[in-house]
């Protein structure tokens, strides 16, 4: 499938809600209500408020404070690539 | 769980208008219920193995093992005119979820609540509106909706006006490019002062629901905090492109 250049990334940019269903694949708890602090910028908000960008290979999360790479994720038939090198510190609670 | 797809069988459809349509799936193994505002992950497998996958905003409260979701065709999209025009009555593909526990609303909460949706933004705030009905919820709800012309609105029979019986739930439309007749807002987009008169004052503190296009999605967030509005009570959903990963 082709990626539109119909839109900016900006124009094209999602909130993270919608990795509740690829991070399903990987975590036994849903990451996205967490309460996450930038570890670049020390912003504080729902993990679900970074900015998604679906065009890059996979998907990348940004914080939407700083724009830092908080979250790659990129998936090859089985085999998942997890980088979460900006993910800073989270605080979640558990059922 | 949630992660998990599980295989789902059209069992009944809705059109909502000439490019939308609610799908009735009853999932296989059952359904753990959901909560408003939540979404699922649809995936679609041709016959030689290729797969694409979306996410589908759930459009009311589980009946069951049945969920429904409501699609806007998309030109030339790889999924939504499937799911629109072509998958019938008793065919099937796999969904995954309830997923995302952010984006939701809680119908034991008496908080107010001003849900704002762009176009098919509506999706999630009607399982919202369903669910305060069936709960029998006195939470005030101030709904703005906007929509291009009276002929792309859903769910126009429950989503007054002239309000369907839903005490404490106000809806205003506001059309883009087409009022009907006699409207005394001129066509044009959501602005800062719709949400003004048709919202709620930030001193009530209501919980702010913003769906809908990336553009209409920041426009309007970036409006009700312009408006006064705590960001930490504002909840956006960005329906953009979900294609393009596996
Ligand atoms: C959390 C979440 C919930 C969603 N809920 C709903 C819902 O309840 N109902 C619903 O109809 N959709 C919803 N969407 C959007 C949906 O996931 C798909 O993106 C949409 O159906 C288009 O898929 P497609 O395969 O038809 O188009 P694609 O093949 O993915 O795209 C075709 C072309 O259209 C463009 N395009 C794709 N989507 C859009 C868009 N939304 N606006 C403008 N251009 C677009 C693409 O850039 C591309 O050029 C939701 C998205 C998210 C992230
Ligand atoms: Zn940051």
């Amino acid at each position: 499938m082709t990626t539109s250049s119909r839109f900016l990334p900006e124009e094209r940019r999602l909130d993270a809600n919608m990795l509740a269903g690829p991070l399903s694949e990987i975590f036994a708890v849903d990451l996205t209500p967490a309460f996450r602090r930038c570890s670049m910028c020390g912003h504080g908000g729902a993990f679900a408020q970074l900015h998604v960008y679906v065009d890059c290979p996979g998907l990348v999360a940004r914080c939407p404070n700083c724009q830092s790479l908080v979250l790659r994720l990129v998936r090859n038939g089985n085999t998942v690539w997890l980088d979460l090198g900006g993910t800073g510190c989270l605080r979640l609670h558990l059922e | 769980m949630a992660g998990h797809w599980r295989s789902a069988e059209l069992v009944g459809a809705r059109r909502e208008t000439d490019t939308a349509r609610s799908l009735t799936l009853r999932m296989e193994g059952g359904w753990p219920g959901h909560r408003p505002g939540q979404h699922v992950d649809v995936r679609l497998t041709a016959e030689d193995g290729y797969t694409a996958q979306r996410s589908y905003s759930l459009s009311a409260p589980a009946e069951g093992d049945t969920i429904e979701i409501t699609v806007q065709r998309v030109l030339e999209g790889e999924v939504s005119p499937y799911l629109v025009d072509i998958m019938e009555i008793g065919d099937r593909l796999e969904v995954r979820g309830p997923l995302g526990g952010w984006f939701v609303w809680d119908p034991a909460s008496t908080d107010p609540v001003v849900p704002v949706g762009g176009g098919a933004g509506i999706v999630p705030l009607m399982c919202m509106v369903r669910a305060r009905r069936k709960e029998r919820s006195k939470a005030l709800f101030r709904m703005l909706y906007s929509v291009r012309s009276p002929e792309e609105r859903y769910y126009s029979g429950e989503l007054g006006p002239p309000a369907s019986g839903d005490g404490g739930l106000d809806v205003f439309v506001a059309y883009t490019r087409r009022v009907p007749e006699g409207a005394a807002r001129h066509p044009g987009r959501l602005g800062i002062a719709d949400l003004n008169t048709h919202g709620l004052p930030p001193e009530l503190g209501p919980l702010c629901f913003v769906c809908g296009p990336t553009g209409f999605v920041e426009a309007a967030a970036d409006a009700l905090v312009a408006l006064g509005h705590d960001p930490r009570k504002i909840k956006t959903e960005r329906f953009g492109p979900t294609g393009g990963h596996p």
